[in-house]
């Protein structure tokens, strides 16, 4: 084994993301020997991109705001799918948790008093989401990099770890390439964080950058560990959609949240006729009454009439725009339009929503103070993964934890916006503290199966020897468009059954794909590693989805349009068994009375 | 428009490389990281470049287009003449690790250095300030560490100082630091010395290439300036660190 080069610490994160900083942060705190790995530089990772903000019930913008609201809301969004406990502890600690970031120096927007100034999204009863303009997620990722460069962690950075290590049920650490010399690295650790983030790379059309490759969910899968909720996907309904060189980058709900409204191409503002069953009676009914909402929002009041239904949940909206499209009401490039330019100020377009003028500006030679953008569902964000402890996110498998988009059950079926930063943060703190608590008390360090690294060492380079398969690249078009047209917003029974036909043949393909070059920063061998995660966690999400006979959040069926009360009592989990990858039900544990109150509270 | 674009980007490692030429089939909107990517799908799998939004957020795709600093994810293709070849390079002042990605580590380093922010005791009271005090530090903050402005800057470009230099970036950092409203530490000495703000000519290079418009010279450079002469040349403060050293 010492052709690889080893490293050993009590905590290692995987991840350097909101979740895997907090974590390390919190693990080092603890009193662990920590480092962090990380596919990218430091500072680069998804949470950079986060643009609207993150939820946190310090009600300094409406006061009838709490957690309770908060957690009503937030189970609401989910559907009633979501882990309880995960959405109660959410709630209870992402006030403090973004309080301490103004401790670490965060600079949030300010209310005329000088407190966090908090803004609107679709699902929050009240304004919640502290933001920094329209890069929310670049604030708080500089912050805890700031704070981590000085917590005495160390980082490896631009390190892609490949697989969990394990000594018989525990695990020992895990097994990684360093991008730039292509060399194998193994880390010992006594517990190890998952914070990988999503699996977005999976479809064609997608607001995700190239790390969203699903590895953290698949390296639990294979170690053992169980998913939850994996047919539930997030498409964000405002995606860019021309042209086709921004097609699926993300326009902020701080759009709609700042009056933003969706129009189709008769003018209509159709979400007025979708509101479902659910929410009926808590959005405006009437042109009048939304904006009226708006400009005392605007004004800085509490509002006394109820939102525009533009901010209902996000699975709402992006089927309510397919919809349209598919009726024939869409704009000239197959979007609907969404106008802020007629709602506020060119001055105030630019100081709300900076990068969103830049990015139209510059790369869709639109000016959105004057002229409609054109938009369209993207798939977002991964509402299942990791199955974990709400308390301290243990996996299922003794000292693998997990933190952020790569867990999952917080969010349910539907992820409200803003929940996701907030959840990076109170969770990634229980992770790194319950995976330093671990640690300590773990006497010896896991041993290392010498066979098994040589064995994915092996796996690892075999793409080099084979020298007339085809480029990774072609393999990983084809599986995107796979699940773009076959596992998409709207599934059927039929088409997810053609999809697993799909992944037997992509995957001979993807086994004897070819690589040029040598193994220094060779993004087509890697991309030619990442196409084994993509597969099995795109069979994962496809069959989870065939077995949810129903309608629910992000997994729409339409075969099976309703919700069924049956389904609302169970979650999906998913197993690597000997035979392939399982789909067993699992029943939602019971919520105490006092918070199934909360629920019907109104 | 046309229907094809020449593009020459550079192969190699910092010891030896060439200028390899590409043709691409342009699309509507594209940009220069689109036509990056096209000849890695296309024609050159292991080229080697760095990116993650496409969207001018996290500052990963820095390079040298037709010897201009550019983010390559900002950068469309239908500004350049048509029919001429597109020069792709990776920044100068760092060492090529290979092709458009270059060694940016010694930033890391120089981050390092700089102390942390120290909240103020506030007393328990939640701290409060106003819009327009973070208005002034929001700029700063906004910085993607392209790094687009170490590169350019001539102290570190034309005479590698790394040693003694920490460069625009980490101006832009430290004012972001010493401004914030709350902030109870001090780095001028820091800044003075082992960050060499007194290298530092104003000819203003770096707040020309930042694609996040900051006024880096003007805004922060410029104000930490004065605060360092200040510190350590105002007659009276001089007396007062001999009269009561700290
Ligand atoms: C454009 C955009 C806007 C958004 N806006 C908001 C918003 O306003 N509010 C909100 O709440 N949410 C928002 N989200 C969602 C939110 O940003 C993400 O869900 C969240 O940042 C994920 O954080 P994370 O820490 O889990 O993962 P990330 O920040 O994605 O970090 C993942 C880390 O894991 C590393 N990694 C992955 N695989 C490996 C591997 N195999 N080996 C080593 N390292 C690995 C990566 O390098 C990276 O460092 C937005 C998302 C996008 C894409
Ligand atoms: S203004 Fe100063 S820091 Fe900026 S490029 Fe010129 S010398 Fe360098
Ligand atoms: S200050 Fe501007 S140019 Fe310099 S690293 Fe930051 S964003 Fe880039
Ligand atoms: S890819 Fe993020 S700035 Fe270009």
């Amino acid at each position: 084994m010492d052709k690889y080069q080893t490293f050993e610490y009590d905590v290692i994160v995987v991840g350097a993301g909101g979740a895997g900083l907090r974590a390390a942060i919190e693990a080092s705190a603890g009193g662990a020997k920590t480092a962090l790995v990380c596919k990218s530089l430091l500072g680069k990772a998804h949470t950079v991109m986060a643009e609207g903000g993150v939820a946190a019930a310090l009600h300094n913008v409406d006061t009838r705001d709490d957690w309770k609201v908060h957690f009503r809301d937030t189970m609401k969004g989910g559907k009633f799918l979501n882990q309880w406990r995960m959405a109660q502890l959410h709630a209870q600690e992402a006030p403090d948790r973004v309080r301490e970031l103004e401790e670490w120096g965060a600079v949030f927007d300010r209310t005329k008093d000088g407190r966090m100034l908090q803004r609107n999204f679709g699902g929050h009863t009240y304004p919640r989401l502290a933001h920094v303009g329209d890069r929310t997620g670049l604030e708080m990722i500089r912050t805890l990099q700031d704070k981590g460069v000085h917590a005495g962690i160390d980082v490896h950075m631009e390190c892609t770890i490949r697989s969990i290590l394990k000594d018989g049920e525990r695990v020992a650490g895990c097994f990684g390439y360093q991008r730039e010399s292509g060399r194998f690295v193994v880390f010992r650790a006594k517990s190890v964080v998952l914070a990988t983030g999503g699996i977005g790379r999976c479809w064609e059309i997608t607001s995700n950058s190239w790390e969203y490759t699903a590895d953290g969910h698949a390296m639990a899968m294979w170690a053992g560990a169980d998913l939850i909720d994996m047919e539930f996907v997030q498409f964000h309904p405002t995606g860019m959609v021309w042209p086709p060189s921004v097609k699926g980058t993300l326009i902020t709900e701080g759009v709609r949240g700042e009056g933003g409204v969706l129009l189709n191409s008769e003018g209509e503002r159709f979400m007025f006729d979708n509101v479902p069953e659910m929410f009926q009676g808590d959005y405006a009914e009437t042109q009048e009454e939304a904006t009226q909402w708006v400009q005392e929002v605007i004004a800085g009041k509490q509002a006394t009439v109820r939102r525009p239904p533009e901010l209902l949940t996000r699975d709402v909206v992006a089927r309510a725009i397919r919809k349209e499209v598919r009726a024939g009401r869409g704009s000239p490039h197959g979007g609907v339009f969404l106008d802020i330019a007629s709602r506020r100020s060119a001055e105030e377009i630019k100081k709300k929503l900076p990068s969103m003028y830049h990015q139209f500006k510059e790369l869709a030679d639109v000016d959105i103070t004057t002229d409609p953008m054109e938009v369209g569902p993207t798939c977002h964000y991964m509402m299942g993964g990791i199955r974990v402890d709400p308390e301290t996110q243990q996996s299922t498998m003794p000292g693998l934890f997990a933190a952020g988009e790569s867990a999952g059950g917080m969010h349910g079926s539907n992820r409200l916006g803003g929940n996701s930063l907030s959840d990076l943060l109170v969770f990634g703190k229980r992770a790194g503290e319950h995976a330093a608590k671990y640690a300590s008390e773990t006497n010896s360090i896991g041993e290392i199966n010498a066979d098994e690294v040589q064995r994915v060492a092996g796996e690892s380079l075999k793409p080099f020897d084979d020298s007339d398969g085809e480029n990774p690249y072609t393999v990983h078009e084809e599986l995107r468009t796979v699940m773009q047209n076959l596992v998409g917003i709207v599934r059927t029974d039929e088409d997810l059954r053609s999809a697993l036909g799909e992944f037997e043949e992509l995957r001979e393909r993807a086994a004897k794909v070819k690589v040029d070059g040598n193994i220094q920063f060779n993004p087509g061998w890697h991309l030619a590693l990442d196409l084994k995660n993509m597969l099995d966690i795109s069979e994962a999400v496809t069959r989870a989805a065939l077995e949810r006979t129903e309608s629910r959040g992000g997994h729409t069926r339409e075969d099976h349009p309703g919700s069924d009360d049956e389904w609302g009592k169970v979650n999906n989990i998913v197993r690597q068994t000997d035979s392939g990858i399982g789909v067993f039900r699992e029943p939602l544990s019971e919520m105490p009375d006092e918070l199934r109150q909360l629920l019907n509270s109104e | 428009m046309a229907e094809e674009a020449t593009v020459k980007i550079y192969r190699g490692d910092n010891e030896s490389g060439e200028m390899v030429e590409y043709k691409i089939p342009l699309v509507p909107g594209m940009v220069v990281l689109d036509a990056v990517h096209t000849a890695q799908a296309m024609q050159a799998p292991d080229l080697a470049v760095r990116w993650n939004c496409k969207a001018g957020k996290c500052g990963s795709c820095s390079g040298e287009v037709n010897g201009k600093p550019k983010l390559m994810c900002m950068d469309r293709m239908d500004k350049y003449p048509d029919g001429e070849p597109i020069t792709i390079r990776p920044m100068k002042s760092f060492r090529v690790l290979k092709d458009l990605a270059c060694d940016v580590s010694w930033n890391y380093e120089v981050n390092k250095q700089i102390p942390a922010f120290k909240m103020q005791d506030t007393g328990g009271e939640e701290p409060k300030f106003s819009q327009e005090e973070a208005d002034r530090v929001q700029e700063f903050r906004k910085c993607i560490e392209c790094f687009l402005c170490q590169n350019v800057c001539h102290v570190l470009r034309e005479h590698d100082k790394k040693e003694e230099f920490g460069g625009p970036r980490f101006f832009v950092r430290a004012a972001g630091l010493e401004m914030h409203p709350l902030d109870d530490e001090n780095r001028l000495g820091l800044l003075k010395d082992e960050l060499g703000l007194g290298y530092c000519n104003i000819t203003k290079c770096c707040t020309e290439v930042c694609p996040e418009s900051i006024t880096i010279t003007d805004n922060a450079i410029i104000p930490l300036k004065e605060r360092v002469v200040d510190e350590f040349y105002d007659p009276v403060k001089k007396l007062l660190r001999i009269v009561f050293p700290k």
